[in-house]
């Protein structure tokens, strides 16, 4: 198998590399990660709970709303096989101000870790899906593969510099035994949030 | 029923600033009418699940979207349309067109009958039933009622005959 790098560390990458005005979305297990990193921003959507795979469709929307801010849209591999159309969608209405970020862990991990029908171990083939390819035949033009981290730091002012729509895909470490996201709090109160934080510039 | 015409005055008056939609052969009619209007984009989806999400975005990025499908888009997209409407509370507008309620020549026994309306009441979507052309101040009416109030709601447009 090829070496993963840890979703702890792929997910800080961003965490301390985001700018204040820019929105991310996560969802799944990149949620957890993110919100064991510190304090949330007022710019953050924790999508829990979410309907599975509709990070991506989210950003898309809040991307064309608010076309001078950079939003990524935190996605697992399973999460985007639920909803690979979105990556046509996205395409299709060419926002140069979303990033997808796709952890690929190969697994459902927040349900213990079951392997996606696009990962060797859920193909009777043994052979894997390969999500750079499907990107860049949704039409999207900037695509990202990473699977180390030195690789992925080095690699995250590139993806700034590209011209969006823009999919990472980064190979990471499932993480087994630990439960998955935690609401930090009512959904509703942190809509109205992000509503406010999102009207104030 | 209605022309393109009326559905995009109706939606830029009401300040709709986004339809986001999978066509079908009704509403479908109203492309090219909802894309010329001034103040408003079409947002195409592949899929009707997908609709609800790109809204919720819309709609958390301050402007105010409409979902336009069929009622079988409306069948496939129960999670997401619960999600974003109930989770996260996003008064999102709909129109949704019901399959064979006028004429069901082309598909005799079409279930869309039988589980359209009693989805949307099991998704709580507040929703007006429009089976004339002499309704649309109904739509209107309804609309502005959910915006006033901020909650979701729908336009069941009954299909099946020009």
């Amino acid at each position: 198998m090829t070496p993963r790098m840890p979703v702890t560390d792929a997910v800080a990458v961003v965490h301390r590399s985001r700018g204040d005005g820019d929105v991310v979305i996560s969802s799944m297990g990149n949620a957890r990660e993110w919100m064991a990193l510190g304090p949330l921003h007022a710019r953050d959507l924790v999508l829990v709970p979410s309907a599975m795979g509709h990070a991506t469709s989210i950003g898309l929307g809040l991307a064309l709303a608010q076309p001078d801010r950079r939003v990524f849209a935190m996605s697992g591999d399973g999460s985007l096989l639920m909803n690979l159309g979105t990556l046509v969608t996205i395409s299709a209405h060419a926002p140069k101000n979303l990033v997808v970020l796709v952890f690929d862990n190969g697994v459902y991990e927040v349900t213990g870790a079951q392997p996606t029908p696009g990962t060797p171990a859920g193909r009777v083939n043994g052979d894997a899906v390969d999500f750079v390819a499907i990107a860049r035949a949704c039409g999207i033009q900037s695509v990202f593969y990473w699977e180390s981290l030195d690789a992925w730091e080095r690699g995250f002012s590139d993806v700034l510099d590209a011209t969006g729509p823009t999919v990472v895909i980064l190979a990471v470490e499932p993480v087994t035994g630990r439960p998955g996201p935690k609401s930090p709090g009512p959904a509703k109160a942190r809509a109205d949030a992000l509503l406010a934080a999102l009207d104030s510039e | 029923m209605f022309s393109g015409a009326e559905i995009a005055q109706l939606l830029t008056g009401l300040g709709i600033t986004h339809v986001v939609t999978v066509p079908d052969s009704t509403i479908g009619q109203w492309d090219a009418a909802l894309s010329s209007a001034s103040g408003l984009q079409v947002i195409r989806v592949c899929r009707e699940g997908e609709a609800w999400g790109v809204a919720g975005g819309l709609f958390f990025g301050g402007k105010r979207p409409l979902v336009l499908i069929q009622c079988t888009g409306l069948f496939e997209s129960g999670d997401a349309l619960r999600n974003i409407v109930h989770d996260w509370k996003l008064p999102i507008l709909s129109m949704i067109g019901y399959r064979s309620y006028l004429n069901q020549s082309t598909l005799p026994g079409d279930t869309s009958l039988v589980f359209t309306e009693p989805i949307l009441d099991a998704w709580k979507i507040p929703y007006k039933l429009i089976t004339e052309p002499s309704q649309l101040a109904l739509v209107r009416e309804h609309y502005q009622s959910c915006i006033g109030n901020g909650t979701p709601g729908c336009a069941l447009i009954a299909e099946g005959k020009a």
